[in-house]
């Protein structure tokens, strides 16, 4: 080694900070307990309520009668077959969201031309609640599956586009320089540059347009309702609804809550969290 | 030695040359830029120093190819590559990833890219670090990443935007003996752009002193002291404290 290597190796040991994460793995990782913990608050509160108020029984059934009235529908298939058949046109409809959203909030993010045509009607249609595209859509597609995945993208692709455009709009200048010093072309600089250096904001955009996917398939399969649609979660809610079983009524929600919850955290939140530590950002 | 012979010799060797270059932004009233002529010679280590506002970013630009709208003439022999003061590595990839992307964008085999960076980053002293993300890294190594990514891009010039201006003095100080040697190394033209005087003349072979609204050339010095050198020697001392003075004259004349 020569000197210069010497004095790098050197000053490089004594920038480089000491390992931080050599705390105990059992404390570390306390924390993802912390969700039981608040289930089981929000539980007891119910049972407590239950208990102590004057509530009649088929307005506010008890925690116990919930998860009975959902134990029924599970050994009948009737659970698993609804809680599939909403997951599974979320998923497509989603997918379909993505695929046309992704070409649209990088056209707008990249050209103001269209961005300042286009973005107040992106903007119209993620103010409007898709729920109110359901009667449009009944008519226009009739019951079928085609009407619930129009009522997912209406819902879901804003979300995903203003994602989209947002985090072109946070891109640093200095990366679109680095483009051009190093003579990226066009789709070099969209693939290499501008996409990863958006990825934060096109995820936050992804999770929201999830969400609002999500809301809007419960809120179309609430509002219409046909044998020739199936039986999903929202379809399965409205059972309840009809028959005045408010166990299979609050079950549903919790179920609805509970996917909403999960798909977060299986899917969201480690794509977020890599995302995050690969940048340097605090998580 | 005859006066034309060195002149013929440096028309040959012209890595750059500038006649006349002019900017004026639209937005502001005044001229950015005035008259500039350059002549750097192939395999020369150019230093310019000026106070802010002198148009040495904007001059970097236009040198670079950034900016292309500007009066007068810029040629380049070679290719160029510009490095900036904030290390400028793309956060979500890793070192060895950033070390490569530029010959990716050139289309090189994946193989030999990964190869030749890797070689790089070596002689670099960042073989430990292949895998970290820029953020991992103190500031003088992040710059020496920079370095590798710039010479993984094969321009036989680089400019560099006051690279180790956000760099305390001891890491600057080894950063200088590293630049030095891989200029001579690799045989590169390097156009160094920085406000720090000393820094100048302990990497220069020639140091041009600029003005600031509008940026002129003012005055030029030839350092003809040998490699390697210090910052801390007398004659690099005493150089500097010749173009300080120059340069605080200039900069009182705005006050």
């Amino acid at each position: 080694m020569d000197e210069i290597s010497e004095l790098n190796s050197g000053l490089d040991a004594l920038e480089s900070g000491t390992d931080k994460n050599d705390r105990n793995i059992l404390l570390r990782n306390a924390f993802r307990l912390y969700p039981i913990i608040s289930a089981l608050v929000i539980i007891s509160i119910w049972q407590l309520v239950v208990t102590f108020s004057h509530i009649p029984n088929y307005k506010l059934p008890t925690p116990l009668q919930v998860f009975d009235s959902l134990h029924r529908e599970s050994s009948q298939g009737a659970l698993w077959g609804a809680i599939r058949t909403s997951v599974t046109r979320g998923a497509i409809g989603f997918f379909f969201a993505i695929a046309i959203a992704t070409p649209v909030g990088l056209l707008l993010g990249l050209d103001r031309r269209f961005r300042a045509v286009f973005r107040p009607i992106l903007v119209g249609l993620q103010q409007l609640p898709s729920v109110a595209w359901v009667p449009a859509a009944v008519i226009w597609f009739g019951l079928s599956p085609v009407t619930i995945y129009a009522v997912i993208m209406l819902g879901a692709v804003p979300s995903i586009a203003n994602g989209l455009i947002s985090g072109i709009d946070q891109m640093p200048p200095i990366v679109t320089k680095v483009a051009d010093v190093m003579h990226a072309n066009q789709w070099q600089k969209i693939r290499y540059f501008i996409l990863p250096s958006a990825w934060v904001g096109y995820l936050a955009g992804l999770e929201q347009g999830w969400a609002f996917a999500w809301r809007s398939l419960m809120a179309a399969e609430l509002i219409a309702v046909s044998p020739s649609l199936g039986i999903g979660v929202g379809q399965l809610l409205d059972i309840g609804r009809q028959l005045g079983d408010m166990s299979l009524v609050v079950g549903s929600i919790i179920v609805i809550m509970v996917i909403g919850i999960t798909i977060e955290k299986i899917i969201f939140s480690p794509i977020r969290n890599r995302a995050y530590r690969n940048r340097g950002l605090a998580i | 030695m005859p006066n034309n012979l060195v002149s013929a010799e440096t028309e040959v060797d012209s890595a750059l040359s500038l006649i006349g270059v002019s900017k004026t932004f639209r937005s502001t009233e005044g001229k950015i830029l005035d008259n500039i002529n350059l002549d750097v010679k192939t395999g020369e280590f150019l230093s310019i120093v000026g106070a802010s506002g002198c148009g040495k970013s904007t001059l970097l630009n236009i040198i670079c190819g950034l900016d292309k709208d500007y009066q007068g003439t810029a040629t380049k022999a070679v290719p160029s590559t510009l490095m900036f003061q904030d290390s400028a590595l793309l956060p979500w990839l890793s070192v060895l990833q950033n070390v490569v992307l530029p010959m990716q964008l050139q289309g090189r085999p994946k193989a030999e890219r990964t190869e030749i960076a890797k070689d790089l980053l070596t002689r670099m002293d960042l073989r430990n670090v292949f895998d970290k993300k820029p953020h991992e890294l103190s500031g003088g190594m992040r710059q020496r990443v920079a370095i590798a990514r710039a010479l993984a891009q094969e321009s036989k010039m680089i400019l560099m935007d006051e690279p180790f201006g956000a760099l305390d003095a001891i890491t600057r100080d080894v950063l200088h003996d590293e630049l030095s040697k891989v200029w001579s190394e690799n045989k590169l033209t390097v156009v160094f752009v920085t406000h720090n005087v000393r820094e100048a003349v302990r990497l220069g072979q020639r140091v041009i002193l600029m003005s600031s609204r509008p940026g002129t050339f003012i005055k030029e010095w030839v350092v003809d002291m040998p490699e390697p050198r210090r910052i801390d020697t007398t004659a690099v001392a005493q150089m500097a404290s010749e173009i300080t003075d120059e340069l605080r004259k200039e900069i009182r004349r705005h006050g």
